[in-house]
């Protein structure tokens, strides 16, 4: 019982961290800091711009990617 | 060789391979029909997801979209992409751990109540039926564009092939076509980018390439941002909408996608749980390849629109002006009789107009492509088309057949006469949807923001909550699901309807479009879900045992 629980409490953890990234790449760098971050510019583009069409997609693929290695593991733990 | 050889041959060999596939991958039982078995391997699910979320929309009118957005073109991007965090994290392990055929299937379940179960399956229909209508039209469209054929023919055989695979196959034929379709659809609108940056920017990437400069040696961005300027648009880095309803619109498209049920379904399809996380990440994967290439050509395309017909003479337009000036989406009229074209963001004086779809469609001719690239798109673009309208037409017959014929109706039906309703529904609502693909109700444009709206107010508060909470009865659940549908159904029909009274941009609440008013739904849902839950009983031991259950792995 404890393990499971001790499971589920590692996974909202794991969750929690990455949905604040997830909303940090979106809606923080695209859309809520977007001028500022704007007057940064980064070869042709304007970071805000850039996260807003390209940054946060590519985030959002590691976040998923992040999330299925960490999972993976702690599913093991969870077998031994 | 003539263009239309080349089309015919792309779209026949494409069309062949989709038959083949369906022959060999026939369903003989329910849960091959559901889906597909449950042993799909997780890339390939990825690719048959990416291939059912991208839909002839996507495909065709989103980097146009952009491309006259600009900035505000982010939400879609921004929107139809980060819905899959939330699926991945969320949703989709733990539906597929609870391991039924449908969306409905859990909301019954997890709610122990059939009036919980109607309620999903009246919003998985409507959500349903609103998106297919604007598919089987997206066929006719290309056909009637690429085959010169007329749009009803385009439609009756877009309808014959989906037919074909989805009756016969289920979601076990609709998942190995869609496998197929992604491979079409993803090296279709690849090879014109690269060839568009390539040309453009002498770089072969083109998400290198939209933040390169061109010949002249000024960054595309900003040369963009000087015409913006010039022509009196706003400057295409930044936007025109205000930043609460981009903010709004961008998270009821990410919830809608965490919401929609053909979505959710295809994560059924897998062998086990860590397999439905591995699976969201490959869509998400291929998904971005499309994604992140779209803003790219935007850039490309819009610039070499300007560049080309911006104060020039009429007379000099290249070939492919005149050739979808005939098709209507390109037009020109003369207000100042000076023989050049004006385009300005003042309707006044702007004297052309051009509709978003060109940007993808006409790119090949206005870079002076080979004629076999063209024929590639067309049979790219009817992939998008044909399986988005496979995955959504799949959803419609399960939603009859098994959540309110097996489900409620009639208990006792055999797995055999379950399957033959299935294929009779899936029958029926090919019909209904080539119908609406024929005769398109004037609302199909304005109705796929309603799509997600719907979804993201109605399902996903329900579903999250069914998992993160023990606590969370059907009581509160089924208010919370009217609640918000009722709110979206109300605020949409009052602004994009006229009913209620009606009202313009200046009557919207705290400025929030349509659009993004799914998010605003979606909180009320979320409110009165919670409140009500804390005031009546909680569910009993089995449904939290049910709960515990699927938390497990």
């Amino acid at each position: 019982m404890s393990k499971s629980k001790n499971y589920w409490k590692k996974n909202i953890r794991y969750i929690t961290i990455l949905l604040s990234l997830w909303f940090i790449v979106s809606f923080g760098c695209g859309i809520l800091f977007v001028e500022q971050l704007n007057t940064i510019q980064i070869g042709g583009f304007k970071l805000g711009f850039w996260f807003a069409q390209q940054g946060s997609i590519f985030g959002f693929v590691a976040i998923i990617f992040t999330y299925i290695y960490l999972m993976n593991k702690l599913d093991q733990t969870q077998n031994n | 060789m003539e263009l239309q050889y080349w089309i015919w041959i792309a779209v026949g060999l494409s069309f062949s391979l989709y038959i083949g596939i369906a022959i060999w991958s026939r369903a003989g039982s329910t849960k091959e029909f559901y889906v597909a078995g449950g042993g799909v391997h997780p890339i390939a699910n990825g690719m048959a997801t990416a291939a059912d979320w991208m839909s002839a929309a996507s495909f065709i009118s989103m980097a146009g979209i952009i491309s006259f957005g600009g900035y505000d073109g982010s939400v879609y991007l921004m929107g139809w992409t980060g819905g899959y965090v939330l699926l991945a994290l969320l949703l989709a392990p733990y539906l597929r751990k609870f391991g039924k055929f449908t969306v409905p299937d859990f909301i019954g379940d997890r709610y122990y109540s059939n009036t919980a179960r109607s309620v999903a399956v009246f919003c998985a229909l409507i959500v349903s039926f609103t998106y297919i209508a604007g598919q089987m039209r997206g066929v006719g469209v290309v056909f009637s564009r690429y085959l010169e054929v007329d749009i009803v023919t385009g439609v009756l055989i877009g309808m014959g092939i989906v037919l074909f695979y989805a009756v016969l196959g289920g979601m076990k034929g609709i998942t190995y076509t869609q496998v197929a379709q992604y491979c079409v659809l993803i090296f279709a609108f690849m090879v014109p980018a690269i060839y568009i940056s390539f040309l453009v920017t002498g770089n072969v990437i083109p998400q290198l390439g939209f933040g390169s400069s061109g010949a002249d040696g000024v960054y595309l961005l900003d040369k963009l941002d000087g015409l913006h300027r010039e022509l009196g648009f706003h400057e295409y880095t930044s936007g025109s909408k205000s930043m609460l309803d981009v903010f709004c619109i961008t998270m009821a498209l990410m919830v809608g996608t965490a919401g929609l049920p053909h979505v959710i379904v295809r994560f059924f399809t897998v062998k086990k749980v860590s397999d439905a996380r591995k699976s969201a990440g490959w869509a998400l994967l291929f998904i971005a390849i499309l994604y992140t290439t779209a803003p790219a050509i935007a850039v490309f395309s819009r610039t070499n629109l300007i560049e080309t017909v911006s104060n020039q003479p009429y007379e000099e337009m290249p070939e492919w002006f005149d050739k979808w000036e005939t098709t209507g989406l390109l037009g020109f009229t003369d207000k100042n009789e000076d023989g050049l074209i004006q385009y300005t963001a003042d309707t006044t004086t702007n004297e052309l107009t051009v509709d978003a779809d060109i940007m993808v469609l006409a790119n090949p001719e206005i870079a002076q492509l080979p004629n076999w690239v063209i024929a590639l798109l067309a049979a790219g673009a009817l992939a998008a088309a044909l399986s988005t309208a496979a995955g959504l037409l799949l959803v419609i017959s399960s939603a009859v057949s098994h959540d309110l014929l097996k489900k409620m109706v009639m208990p006792n039906i055999s797995d055999k006469g379950e399957l033959i309703a299935a294929r009779i529904a899936a029958t029926g609502a090919v019909c209904l949807a080539g119908y609406f693909g024929i005769n398109p109700p004037g609302f199909v444009a304005a109705t796929v923001a309603l799509a997600f709206g719907l979804a993201a107010s109605s399902f996903f508060p329900a579903i999250l909550l069914g998992i993160f909470s023990k606590r969370i009865n059907k009581e509160g659940a089924i208010s919370g699901m009217l609640v918000g549908v009722s709110l979206m159904l109300f605020y949409m029909l009052k602004f994009k309807f006229g009913w209620f009274g009606g009202g313009t941009k200046a009557d919207w609440w705290f400025g929030i479009s349509p659009e993004g008013f799914g998010t605003v739904a979606m909180v009320f849902n979320f409110i009165v879900t919670l409140i009500i839950s804390s005031r009546t009983p909680a569910p009993s031991k089995d449904i939290q045992e049910l709960v515990a259950n699927i938390r497990r792995p």
